[in-house]
């Protein structure tokens, strides 16, 4: 044998495709078909990693999704991915991995000296300790962090893709071993929609390792064949391999994650293809048949490297071509690892059995072992490996048959591998992700899903713990034919025929003794990844961590990325031990999503960057873009927040575009605004019950601003509404509280009213709407529109006209956020745009300035107009700002919220209402949400009576202005506060919050 | 205490191969009559045992657990641990829990691993820079510590993190509270479980209290799995089950119970020195000790007490984890979970008497429970040693839904932490 | 992630495309001046909550934008059906009486 390749019939490497690849710096030969652990393994490399509590050498255990120890990072920069499983990467040419464990080598680690006082570091033995002095636990934290940790995370952006695919199918069947594949058969046969999913890059589950069962004749990958190009015939049925179904949720709704490109060398990777995908799939019928994976025995120093599972040692041996060792031990208590163990004798490999078993295997499988050359000693259990960075030995010892006692030494064995096998766990993760409990099955010792599975989840296989080929699939046939049945079809084709082989019963031991009380031998691991001892679970259990929950959340017991595959069945023997009670009672912990770990950006899918969130843009968008406006994100909205012009700063630009308005004539785009459609005989009765003021009495062709309250009394939204007719109008709402609004109104209408007549359409998005502010917009409209008549006294504030402006059909409202003579023109969106440019055009001889959210902050300000979520929290009645002129209290329907305005509370004093506030220092701008001290001299904790809302700089009163909210405000005019921020302290008046044009003369114009 | 734990007692328990390692809390049969009956053996519930024992010296005490200690929201939450509420009541509440915890591994002799590494609440909007000014400056002074933080210096704390306008919401600023942070959560319940039962408060896991006995407007008692125990006072603390002991005394509490996810990362290298939350996108992340990167959001829309929610909520706050940090596209998640959590009107706590005598309700903390674990214990233990609230917790009564005197947080907490 | 049958489409689709409302037929005080502070801030904020069969709201709110009743388990997640509001409200006064 040279090196640590053999040549096996059936290999699943291709040796006319070799490859290189680096681990740690060292490059190594490969063959496509490895996964990096079968590689390193082929390469002699053992030593991969050191473990988390005691930086103890750790090597290679398992196959597949159950490895605790081989954890990597791959690559480098932007594609690097921490913490995958060396078990689990496919290889490909030029693969670029490390090990991510070892300070300041993996060969040299210092916590691996730390861990030599190991014996001082119990379960738990950090809530113990580093409590002295106070002070120095951020010292010692950041000590113990970077001790803990495997892989670095990843620090560029993530340069690939992601996507989600939905699937409603009739069936969906977990796992492509023979269980899974005849169920897949069996359904697809029957005409049903079947998906077919199993996480490794070849279909076949055991089979890939096992060669000696024959299935209706043929060996085992040519019955897979057979299998895999019927269902390739079926145009009903999809087989998707590397897709690990990973969680299962209410309704049989399963998320699998499909690896597209990770197999792939980087330089050959798709980038306009996703690297990997997430299936979101809702079955009818879930089938699992995800098999069981094989646990170790816990023994001392069973974490050496070189000690791995014997079905790991036998896949990597018949799938890989790679002898794991030399000589190896193969310790059991059952039969299956005859199988390995037979296959790496008849390999040349010089092998001993030690079978817990005084009886051992059945009479035959040790026939076969003695005939292939292997040593086989019955009644034995390893005591202890022997060994430090890889094995050299093990020390046996004779077992009592009964008790697990040891009852005399045994042989010291010099070998440089064991492989272990302490029977199979079923893989019950998904039937248990939503509430089902598996149940422990005394003769197979695992905990198993129960034959009648759940409903619409059938279990096939090894997950309802048949061991043997045989009965699985006789299992499998008889189930997924009764569900057909349940569904109306019939199955064609018989059980698939295997021979029924005899098996000797396992032996009910987890734990190898070593004759000495537990904790005072050599530590024997039961949970690799996070160190967990059968010593820790005693100590646990002796302070009365008693609950299984207890037991794992105090040891750290299944808690790691592999998720207890490895450790929990033998974790849960060893804690009813020393419960002493049945394992059955002791139970398991909450199996909990995801069965492996699963990329974010998987989970995301295409939700990321400018698809996070829609992103919304009104009509007039590019004649903003045109203009340069710098913009401000208010909800999903992208709106103007200023104009600046060469040179100008926030301030300036908005300096200019407030005087320009006040003076002249300025434009927005107030499209965002909601616009709601409210139509029917009853509006106007919804809108009596939905706003707090009345609307009896407002006439076709007549606006009016109304608050809304909810029915806790607060404003929760304002805007005008117009009246087109009696029975017809036109809601504006916030740009924020638009969908709030529309589903607002909907759910009074149909829950609490549905018998008045009204509808809603929502109509935001179908207007585009085009404020035109200050003393020249008349003139300006009077420009682009002949048939509505804009005389002052024809066209009175608060009005509101249909006509037409450029030529467009029109809904125009001679409204005003600013005070100012002011006229929004509300046009289909679709000439938006066009509207926007013929306002420019006409105002052009005015000098017409185009501004955006930031100037009309100020000009609203100004005027002390309220921002609802500016200058309100949800926690502001109309009377606390000062609006009870909003509010009908003496309309006939209690409208939403007025029984709360009356309630103690929200009546009585105290309260905090709006003002305006003068800084003593007219150049002194408040900070928003500045508090306000009635003292200077307040200490902490201070009484704050309120805080600053809004705050500017008013180019055109020449002094800054603030709106704020003030404990009895409405009482307090004339008084001076001071404003607080960070420490400093500024003192104003509280004044009106009306600082531009007290008598709305201007509006009125 | 009888096995004081310190470096020392780890070295001599090592000698002696841990077996003399005594049980971290008594689990005695439980007995007839006691002077206080607390429902629920998660944090709350035990801090509250611990501090009527402690500092009102009332010892006859039963905590009831229907399954494990802590397996609650204790066990299930993401650990978070700030007090820089805007209202001053809250505030108030919050950071009387905040000094607690600052002495509160000395104080039960238990390294409850809190970690005073920060908590940053980053802002993407303007309106969100003038809430995040507006809560800064009402903590500093209510005596909490606040900073408002530039998206530079965001940065330079939080290297991973995507200051850039290339994302759908950049990000302007933030709030960063220092003193605030995270803690071990299961040993905080099993602390303050060791603590209580040393001075000797009875414990008694799996008793699943079925009814609340009743007489003339007094309560006398509890029915359990185990039999009827009986006690002049009861106070129940039993988040996710509140609603349902409440009607057991057929009381209505202001509350809705919702499911609340989260989810883990693989385990790292340390990546991410502080805790990052974002109300906007709808995420927030810290880094376990072990490694872990700690993530949660929203709770789920419905009501649910079946401690799982839907997928989506769990995708989208994936997407929002990348939204500001792009790199960890390709880390993966490792665990996921549901608890359920009792949210009120206002976001704040009931602590409360009720309208039964002797019967006290400590409800209602949504998402934000954790945090509050030994100031919620330390008033509830007061309100029931006096029959009367704790000053701090006075404005937390249930009459506040009668009166309109709300306490209302939710427009600083829009998101779960 | 709960699959909801919409009344009025009168067909079941995700979770996603709905949206949920609240406890479903809570009386609002007809006069809501007559009754007292408490018995209106039962009204506003009390709710059944229980940990059991809940009926409730859903608005489908990217398909008709019905709200319509549902009564689902609040453990289980199971839905026992779902209603026009009219209809439910039948039902629900049955299983109350």
């Amino acid at each position: 044998m040279s090196g640590y390749r053999i040549h096996r019939p059936g290999e699943r490497i291709n040796r006319q495709k070799p490859l290189s690849f680096i681990f740690d710096n060292v490059q190594y030969k490969a063959f496509s078909g490895d996964t990096l652990a079968s590689a390193l393994l082929a390469n002699g490399v053992r030593l991969i990693g050191r473990s988390f509590k005691y930086g103890r050498p750790r090597g290679i255990v398992g196959f597949g999704a159950e490895e605790p120890n081989a954890l990597i990072q791959l690559e480098t920069g932007a594609h690097t991915v921490p913490d995958l499983k060396a078990t689990q990467v496919e290889l490909y040419q030029g693969l670029l991995a490390g090990s991510t464990t070892g300070y300041p080598s993996l060969d040299f680690d210092l916590k691996g000296l730390l861990g030599k006082f190991g014996r001082f570091m119990p379960p738990g033995f950090y809530y113990k300790t580093f409590m002295e002095p106070v002070k120095a636990w951020p010292f010692y934290e950041k000590f113990i962090r970077k001790a803990a940790g495997y892989g670095r995370a990843p620090v560029e952006a993530d340069p690939e893709s992601y996507d989600h695919l939905h699937h409603h199918i009739d069936v969906l069947v977990v796992g492509g071993g023979a269980a899974g594949l005849w169920a897949a058969t069996l359904a697809g046969r029957a005409g049903l929609k079947t998906l077919l999913v199993d996480e490794q890059a070849e279909m076949g589950g055991w089979l890939l390792t096992e060669r000696r069962s024959r299935i209706d004749g043929l060996s085992g990958m040519d019955w897979v064949g057979q299998r895999l190009a019927e269902l390739a015939s079926l145009p009903n049925v999809t087989v998707l391999p590397r897709t690990t179904a990973f969680a299962l949720h209410d309704l049989n709704l399963v998320q699998a994650v499909e690896l597209l490109q990770d197999h792939l060398p980087l330089t050959e990777r798709n980038a306009a293809l996703p690297r990997q995908r997430l299936h979101k799939i809702r079955a009818h019928q879930v089938i699992l048949a995800s098999g069981a994976i094989e646990r170790p025995l816990v023994f001392g120093y069973n974490d050496v490297p070189g000690v791995m599972t014997a079905a790991a040692g036998h896949s990597y041996l018949n799938r890989y071509g790679v002898a794991v060792g030399r000589e190896v031990l193969v310790q059991t208590q059952n039969d299956a690892a005859y199988e390995a163990a037979l296959d790496l004798a008849l390999s040349g490999v010089k092998v001993t059995l030690a079978d817990a078993r005084q009886g051992g295997a059945a009479a035959w499988r040790q026939q076969a072992l003695k005939n292939a050359g292997a040593e086989l000693l019955l009644g034995h259990g390893i005591a202890k490996v022997l060994g430090d960075k890889s094995v050299t030995g093990a020390q046996l010892v004779k077992l009592d048959g009964r008790n697990n006692q040891v009852i005399g030494s045994g042989p010291r064995l010099s070998v440089d591998t064991v492989l272990s096998s302490g029977g199979l766990t079923s893989t019950v993760h998904l039937f248990c992700h939503n509430g089902g409990r598996p149940v422990w099955n005394q003769q197979q010792l695992s905990f198993v899903c129960p034959d009648e599975g759940r409903e619409n989840i059938a279990c096939v296989g090894a997950i309802t713990g048949r061991w043997e080929l045989s009965d699985a699939l006789s299992q499998t046939h008889a189930a997924v034919a009764a569900l057909l049945l349940g569904h109306g079809r019939g199955s064609s084709g018989k059980a698939p025929a295997v021979a029924h082989e005899e098996v000797a019963a396992p032996r009910a031991i987890f734990r190898l003794p070593d004759g000495k009380p537990e904790g005072h031998g050599a530590k024997a691991f039961v949970d690799y990844q996070n160190d967990v001892a059968a010593a820790d679970i005693h100590t646990a259990i002796r302070e009365n961590y008693r609950s299984i929950e207890h037991v794992k959340r105090y040891t750290a017991l299944g808690f790691g990325t592999d998720q207890g595959k490895l450790s929990n069945i033998n974790g849960f023997a060893i804690a009813a031990e020393a419960l002493g009670k049945p394992i059955a009672e002791v139970g398991t912990t909450t199996y909990r999503p995801s069965y492996t770990p699963v990329t974010f950006g998987a989970l995301a899918g295409p939700h990321v960057g400018e698809t996070f969130d829609p992103r919304r843009y009104t009509a007039i968008h590019a004649s903003h873009d045109a203009r340069k406006a710098e913009y401000e994100v208010v909800g999903q909205w992208l709106r103007p927040w200023y104009f600046p012009k060469a040179g100008e700063d926030l301030h300036a630009a908005v300096n200019r575009e407030c005087l320009a308005t006040r003076n002249s004539v300025g434009v927005m785009d107030a499209s965002t605004l909601g616009k709601i459609d409210v139509k029917g005989p009853d509006a106007r009765e919804f809108l009596n019950r939905i706003y707090s003021n009345a609307w009896s009495k407002l006439d076709p062709g007549k606006c009016r601003y109304g608050l809304m309250l909810d029915e806790n009394g607060m404003v929760m939204d304002d805007g005008v509404t117009a009246c087109l007719a009696d029975d017809h109008f036109h809601m504006t709402t916030t740009t924020g509280g638009a969908a709030r609004v529309y589903s607002w109104l909907e759910r009074w209408h149909q829950t609490e009213w549905p018998e008045l007549k009204v509808r809603f359409t929502t109509t935001t998005d179908h207007w585009a709407t085009v404020a035109v502010v200050g003393p020249n917009s008349r003139k300006v409209l009077q420009k682009l529109c002949t048939d509505i008549d804009f005389d002052k006294e024809a066209f009175k504030f608060m009005d509101g006209r249909t006509g037409t402006v450029a030529g467009l059909p029109a809904r125009v409202f001679r409204i005003s956020f600013s005070g100012e003579l002011a006229y929004e023109i509300n046009v289909d969106a679709n000439y938006g745009r066009y509207m926007w440019e013929e306002v420019m055009k006409a105002g052009a001889e005015f000098d017409i300035t185009p501004y955006g959210t930031e100037t009309m902050h100020v000009l609203r300000a100004e005027k002390g107009f309220i921002i609802v979520g500016q200058d309100t929290d949800g926690s502001m009645s109309p009377n606390d700002l000062a609006m009870s002129w909003a509010v009908g209290m003496k309309k006939p329907f209690s409208f939403l919220g007025k029984r709360s305005l009356l309630r103690s509370h929200t009546a009585g004093d105290g309260r905090k209402q709006l003002v305006g506030l003068l800084p003593l220092d007219p150049k002194v701008v408040l900070a928003e949400g500045a508090q306000i001290l009635s003292n200077t001299d307040d200490t902490v904790p201070a009484a704050m009576q309120g805080h600053v809302t809004s705050s500017y700089h008013s180019a055109f009163l020449g002094r800054s202005i603030a709106m704020a909210v003030l404990k009895d405000g409405s009482k307090r005019e004339g008084d001076t506060v001071f404003v607080w921020a960070h420490g400093k302290s500024v003192p104003a008046q509280v004044v009106s919050s009306v600082f531009v044009d007290k008598e709305g003369v201007r509006q009125h114009a | 205490m009888a096995n004081r734990y310190s470096l020392w007692s780890l070295i001599k328990n090592g000698l002696k191969h841990h077996e003399s390692w005594q049980p971290a809390w008594k689990s005695p049969q439980p007995k007839k009559n006691y002077d206080v009956i607390i429902v629920g053996g998660g944090g709350h519930g035990l801090a509250t045992a611990y501090y009527l024992a402690k500092e009102h010296g009332i010892k006859n005490v039963a905590v009831l657990e229907k399954g494990y200690l802590g397996g609650g929201n204790t066990a299930r939450n993401t650990t978070i641990i700030r007090s820089n509420y805007l209202w001053d009541e809250a505030a108030h509440l919050y950071e009387h829990g905040l000094k607690l915890w600052e002495g509160l591994s000395q104080d039960l002799n238990f390294n409850v691993m809190f970690s005073q590494r920060g908590v940053m609440n980053v802002g993407h909007t303007l309106q969100d820079m003038r809430d995040i000014e507006r809560r800064a400056n009402a903590n500093l002074l209510n005596g909490v510590d606040a900073v408002v933080m530039t998206p530079q210096e965001i940065k330079d704390m939080v290297p991973l993190i995507d200051i850039s306008h290339r994302t759908r919401y950049p990000i302007m600023g933030a709030s960063f509270q220092p003193r605030g942070g995270v803690a071990r959560h299961d040993a905080v319940a099993w602390g303050f479980a060791r603590g209580a039962s040393e001075l000797g408060v009875d414990i008694i896991e799996q008793c699943e209290v079925t009814g609340l006995i009743i007489e003339g407007g007094r309560i006398k008692g509890v029915n359990t799995s185990r039999g009827d125990i009986m006690a002049d006072r009861v106070g129940c603390v039993a988040a996710g089950n509140s609603s349902v002991l409440a009607k057991m005394a057929g009381l209505r509490l202001p509350l809705e119970s919702h499911p609340l996810q989260a989810f883990v990362s693989e385990s790292m290298k340390p990546c991410i020195d502080t805790v990052v939350m974002s109300n906007a996108v709808h995420g927030y992340v810290s880094q376990s000790d072990k490694g872990e990167l700690v993530i949660g959001a929203g709770i789920d829309s419905y009501l649910g007490y079946g401690q799982r929610g839907s997928p989506h909520v769990i995708e989208h706050t994936a997407a929002a984890i990348i939204e500001m940090f792009p790199s960890f596209s390709r880390v993966r998640m490792n665990r996921q979970w549901g608890g359920i959590v009792d949210v009120s009107p206002d976001a704040c706590p009931i602590i409360s008497k009720t309208r039964i005598k002797g019967l006290y309700f400590n409800c209602g903390w949504g998402t934000g429970g954790f945090k509050a674990t030994p100031g919620s214990g330390n008033v509830f233990a007061h309100t029931i040693a006096h029959d009367d609230p704790h000053p701090l917790n006075r404005a937390f009564s249930l009459d506040r839904f009668a009166t309109g005197h709300l306490i209302d947080e939710h427009g600083a907490a829009a998101v779960a932490h | 992630m709960l699959v909801i049958t919409c009344p009025y489409c009168q067909e079941a689709r995700e979770e996603e495309e709905f949206s949920y409302a609240g406890e479903a037929y809570i009386a609002r005080p007809a006069v809501p001046e007559e009754v007292d502070d408490a018995t209106w801030g039962d009204y506003v904020f009390h709710r059944k909550n229980p940990r059991g069969w809940h009926w409730e709201q859903w608005q489908h709110v990217a398909g008709c934008r019905k709200v319509f009743a549902v009564k689902r388990h609040t453990v289980s997640y199971e839905i026992a059906g779902s209603w026009t509001l009219a209809d439910g409200k039948a039902l629900y006064l049955e299983e109350q009486a």
